[in-house]
């Protein structure tokens, strides 16, 4: 009996630890699975500003409203505290951004207005898709260059 | 026995002299700029080339505040600490009190307006590429910025890197070529070699040092250790570095990757300078980077 109950103690401990961890892991899992799909609509909007791939108002049109709709996705969910480099595997975030909530909230609507921005733009014609390509770089940089750990 | 003790001593004096020679800080004469006139506006895509405010403005900078070159970016190396310095035009705390040739003697030969030399991390060994108008047309367009009464902070440098005189012997021994990629180059790919191996100063985060921190340019643009102590500076020779033309001139406008990552650190700031060039320039620095000799 007592052995029992020290084996579900045991057990409920590790798990309770185990299922803290995968928290973490879910959310820095699943920001990055935001980042693959960003690079994945951006990759058919890119393709079309460099000229690799022919322009289409309609398919850039619908790229950039996924990749707008994607920026309004809620990040508190995606960022929770403790999923930094310094406490969590497999991340880059770095700690900054957790002191720095303000700016950090500012580089997001930022964020959210370039991509408005390619919106309005995509489905117009490659020169308007091709301005816009630069502010929205800017606003994925502003953050990355700001907290982001260097690829190591 | 005298003899020889002349010899040594003679020895020593001639050795002396050429140090003396070897580390006087070179000028540029004051008539060599005589006949040119400074343009601003020429002189702002000088700036951007040159990426001075990536360096030069406040920490963490952004917008318009990267017009203000207060300095106070602190550079760590294996030498030490250096903190860019303020060159805003303020006469006290800034360089408002340079006249060009001040600016040209910085820029070509790492010189200061007293006569000391200048550590390498201001990269005069790449601005000394750049044509003398570029230099005059930047002097032009530092002076319509604001300014800034920020004081500099000290470089942190231990002996005996701390004097400033054996400077001298390093640029006597590490100043590179005129032009690192020899020889003639189709026209946008040598407009990208002027930019890149001069304002751009590409080389100097991209190639490799040597013990003392002389360039490397047998592996000219193959990658370095970043001098911060985290991560690797990338080989961006064709060597490694696969992107077309067209990816690269996309990464230099919008600092979006192949793989739609976007550029970070450093590179992110250089990208921010980039982007405001004309997109021939950005062009032709692409042309320049595939021109290049491809190193494993």
């Amino acid at each position: 009996m007592k052995a029992i109950t020290k084996l579900t103690l045991a057990l409920t401990l590790a798990g309770g630890v185990a299922g803290a961890v995968s928290a973490d892991e879910a959310a820095i899992k699943a920001r990055q699975g935001q980042m693959k799909l960003y690079a994945h609509y951006l990759g058919l909007l890119g393709g079309m500003a460099k000229g690799a791939v022919p322009y289409d108002a309609d398919k850039a049109g619908a790229a950039a409203a996924s990749l707008a709709m994607l920026t309004k996705l809620d990040s508190s969910r995606l960022w929770p505290e403790g999923s930094d480099e310094m406490s969590a595997d497999g991340t880059r975030a770095l700690p900054a951004m957790w002191e720095n909530g303000d700016d950090v909230m500012k580089k997001v609507m930022a964020l959210g207005e370039a991509a408005a921005g390619m919106e309005m733009a995509a489905g117009q014609s490659l020169e308007a898709l091709q301005g816009a390509m630069g502010p929205l770089g800017g606003a994925c940089g502003a953050c990355h260059k700001a907290y982001r750990a260097p690829d190591s | 026995m005298f003899k020889v003790a002349g010899y040594v001593a003679f020895a020593m004096l001639l050795a002396g002299a050429a140090f003396w020679w070897i580390t006087t800080p070179e000028r540029v004469r004051e008539n060599d700029i005589a006949g040119l006139a400074g343009d601003a506006v020429r002189g702002e895509a000088a700036f951007w080339a040159g990426g001075c405010a990536s360096c030069h403005s406040a920490p963490g900078a952004e917008g318009d505040e990267r017009l203000v070159l207060s300095g106070g970016r602190a550079f760590a190396s294996d030498f030490g600490t250096f903190y860019a310095p303020n060159i805003s035009p303020d006469p006290v705390y800034g360089i408002g009190d340079w006249q060009a040739a001040d600016l040209v003697n910085a820029m070509r030969h790492g010189t200061a307006p007293g006569g000391d030399h200048y550590y390498p991390a201001f990269p005069y060994t790449s601005y000394a590429r750049a044509s003398l108008q570029d230099m005059v047309d930047l002097w032009a367009f530092l002076q319509t910025l604001p300014a800034s009464t920020v004081p500099d902070t000290p470089h942190e440098v231990g002996f005996p890197f701390s004097l400033r005189r054996l400077l001298g012997g390093w640029k006597f021994l590490f100043t590179g070529p005129d032009q690192v990629v020899a020889g003639d180059l189709p026209p946008e790919a040598a407009r990208g070699r002027t930019l890149a191996e001069g304002l751009g100063h590409c080389g100097e985060c991209h190639s490799p040092r040597n013990a003392l921190g002389g360039i490397d340019y047998t592996r000219w643009l193959a990658g370095a250790p970043n001098p911060s102590g985290k991560g690797r500076i990338p080989n961006i020779t064709p060597g490694k570095l696969d992107w077309s033309v067209a990816d690269l001139v996309e990464y230099f406008t919008s600092g979006f990757t192949p793989d739609y990552d976007s550029a970070g650190g450093e590179m992110a700031e250089v990208v921010q300078n980039l982007a405001k060039l004309p997109i021939e320039d950005r062009r032709a620095i692409a042309a320049y980077l595939k021109a290049v000799p491809a190193v494993e």
